[in-house]
């Protein structure tokens, strides 16, 4: 016998012949937040919830997200940065790039590591839980785009922003590779003491259009 | 390894456990004997007395910050009890949907052949490095010895497996292996292991995580195969999820050719949905962390997105032993947060290295004794004063208090059948029955103990040192001197009959 017929007969066998039917899952459980996406409300509770995390948040209208993203780029990295040292996902909106940054393309997923900030945008955020989700899009960027530059920008708009965290899975798609990101890296490995900054980027900042 | 063939562990149902001599599902000693040498090290019930209850602070906030978490706790528990109704069916969809997606699924029937597989994989692909993401079903079967034995560099990723891992020591904790140490044993160790680490470190915990970010760095981005476990795997989609803080686990998961995943066969979940239920549990009761930094997912592999080699091996190594028995299936249910080891009054004394079982704690005394069969572990089951805290934290509310229960009663009756003569304390206790049931009996028992204050020459408890068998029963416990008089004695002086 094969291990998976085996790991399957013995299955089989533990649970017996009376195969009666599993109980039903009741879900009453908050579904949604009751608030509708991008509620001026929720932006102030994703807004609070990310920098509980010690991230920063900055808030812009829609037209000035390019602007806001240079601003945050001047936190994140200091006045003297220059567009080389920004890389950002080849779906990005054109008009919230940096002019002259490195857009990414196929090179090979470690030379990311070069940069020292990348700029994506998001599928959608949680502000319970001050959640942001990248989703391999286009417009997020591949994976490591997200996690080898030392200093992650990311671009949210109001109507990306949800209640709670039933709301914002069923606004995904689990066949792609995401990447649901709060705050910075961080460990609580050493006497559980919280330290933000360790393999990921060390500074998140985000910015929240509308 | 040895070469010699252990012999064979016991089975339930004619299901077999975990195989001896491989893995870390057994001590070296019992519990009772590990546990005598850690109650005496000071440091160590300081550090785990510090860390414990930091995180049971964090937890309790951000768990009552949810009006509904009573609603989510209880749909997690019926979303496990209906998912192992059905593992089999739920099994068999995971591993279609993952192969229709490009992955390759292994499975396991135990840790030997875990190992072999994913030993294969690896010189397959013509590397001598591995980086890992930390998992315990990979410390369960003993992964790192495997590969180590077969010439391979095995790379701990998270902080606290790094610590353990460089300081040649044995995880503690499901969740922060290296909770045994405080911040100047850590410094102590980075300062000793890693290569051209500054000298002047210090034991900040921010400037012990940057030297270990320095030492990964690399290493990360030169790995061509990765080695992670899986927290959920969704069915329905072939969707796998690592939930992690430091990134590290991002970076295997991201970065090299191929990725090979460990799970445990229990954790599956049917639908996409039913992480609702789970991503809101997990985070809150183990780190106490409304959301863990990152959470990544991912089915199959992705053209010009991460490995573009996947391998999912599903494990079983006494999983469908546990399964078989229904009283203790619910130990399956964990969603291994350490929510029951950071309120346990005995780990929080004992600590993790005295249950001799990468899963310590609470849950730990009731899955690794099933998993390895109740004799291979027969002093976990004891490991505990059924106070019940951990089924008050459990978010999936595993009833461990009764499992450990059934697992005492098992064991007793195990070595009832094993033994020709009763033990000392099956005969003391039959005696008990019948003295209680014989009115005149239980007053004439009472006066005769009354010559244990003479024993006791004025103090509050009994001598430890008793001569056996009643040793047996004093060793771990204090047997409170008799009274003067018994309570009806008093109730009659004082009112009359």
């Amino acid at each position: 016998m094969s291990a998976r017929e085996e790991v399957l007969s013995r299955v089989r066998q533990a649970l017996g012949a009376d195969r009666t039917p599993p109980e039903e899952v009741v879900r009453d459980y908050r579904l949604t937040d009751g608030r509708p996406a991008g509620d001026p409300a929720l932006l102030e509770l994703l807004v609070d919830r990310v920098e509980d995390y010690q991230a920063t948040v900055l808030r812009c209208a829609p037209a000035d997200v390019g602007a806001t993203v240079r601003a945050a780029l001047d936190q994140g990295l200091g006045s003297g940065w220059t567009a080389g040292d920004v890389v950002v996902a080849p779906g990005l909106a054109e008009d919230w790039r940096p002019a002259g940054c490195d857009v990414d393309d196929d090179r090979p997923a470690v030379q990311l590591a070069d940069r020292a900030a990348s700029v994506t945008a998001v599928a959608v955020a949680v502000a319970e839980t001050g959640t942001l989700v990248l989703d391999g899009s286009p417009a997020c960027g591949r994976r490591a785009l997200s996690l080898l530059p030392d200093c992650l920008v990311c671009v949210v708009t109001a109507d990306q922003v949800v209640g709670s965290v039933p709301e914002g899975l069923g606004r995904l798609d689990p066949l792609r590779p995401l990447t649901m990101v709060s705050g910075p890296s961080a460990t609580s490995d050493i006497e559980l003491q919280r330290v933000e900054g360790v393999h990921g980027p060390r500074t998140l900042l985000v910015v929240l259009a509308g | 390894m040895t070469a010699t063939v252990p012999p064979k562990a016991p089975t339930f149902l004619g299901l077999p456990t975990a195989p001896r001599g491989v893995g870390h599902l057994r001590g070296d000693q019992s519990f009772p004997d590990a546990a005598r040498g850690a109650l005496r090290d000071g440091q160590l019930r300081a550090n785990l007395g510090h860390a414990t209850s930091t995180i049971r602070g964090k937890r309790a906030k951000v768990v009552d910050e949810l009006p509904d978490w009573a609603q989510l706790r209880e749909a997690g528990r019926a979303l496990k009890a209906a998912t192992m109704a059905r593992l089999d069916d739920h099994l068999e969809e995971l591993e279609r949907q993952v192969t229709a997606r490009g992955g390759v699924v292994h499975w396991a029937r135990d840790a030997n052949e875990a190992n072999e597989i994913v030993t294969r994989l690896v010189q397959a692909t013509g590397t001598s490095e591995v980086v890992k993401v930390k998992s315990m079903a990979t410390q369960e079967i003993g992964l790192n010895e495997a590969l180590e034995a077969a010439g391979l560099d095995v790379f701990e990723t998270d902080l606290a497996e790094l610590i353990v891992q460089l300081g040649e020591d044995k995880p503690s904790h499901i969740l922060v292996p290296a909770i045994h140490k405080n911040r100047a044993e850590i410094r102590e160790i980075f300062a000793r292991t890693i290569p051209g680490v500054d000298p002047d470190l210090t034991d900040d915990p921010r400037q012990l995580a940057m030297a270990a970010r320095t030492h990964l760095r690399e290493r990360f981005l030169r790995a061509r195969v990765a080695v992670s476990g899986a927290n959920f795997a969704v069915a329905e989609t072939g969707t796998l999820t690592v939930v992690e803080s430091e990134g590290n686990g991002r970076m295997c998961l991201t970065l090299p050719e191929t990725l090979i995943t460990v799970m445990g066969i229990e954790k599956v979940v049917p639908t996409w949905r039913d992480l609702e239920v789970f991503l809101q549990l997990l985070p809150r009761s183990s780190t106490g962390e409304r959301m863990n930094p990152y959470t990544s997912t991912w089915a199959g592999v992705t053209p010009g997105d991460g490995p573009q080699e996947f391998h999912l091996v599903l494990l079983d190594n006494g999983r469908t032993a546990v399964l078989a028995d229904e009283v203790g299936r619910e130990a399956l249910h964990c969603i291994r947060c350490s929510a029951c080891l950071n309120v346990c009054p005995v780990y929080e004394r004992a600590g993790g290295h005295s249950y001799g079982s990468v899963y310590p704690g609470p849950i730990g005394a009731v899955l690794s004794p099933m998993l390895t069969g109740v004799e291979d572990n027969a002093s976990l089951p004891f490991a505990s004063s059924l106070c019940g805290a951990c089924y008050d934290v459990c978010p999936v509310a595993i009833d461990i208090p009764s499992i450990l229960v059934h697992l005492r009663a098992e064991h007793v009756e195990a070595v009832a059948r094993d033994r020709e003569r009763p033990t000392a304390e099956a005969v003391a206790f039959r005696g008990l029955a019948k003295v209680m049931s014989h009115p005149r009996l239980w007053h004439l028992a009472q006066r005769a103990s009354r010559l244990g204050r003479l024993i006791a020459r004025g103090k509050p408890t009994l001598p430890n040192a008793l001569p056996p068998p009643v040793s047996g029963w004093t060793r771990s416990r204090d047997l409170p001197t008799p009274p003067r008089e018994t309570f009806v004695e008093s109730w009659v002086r004082e009112h009359g009959s």
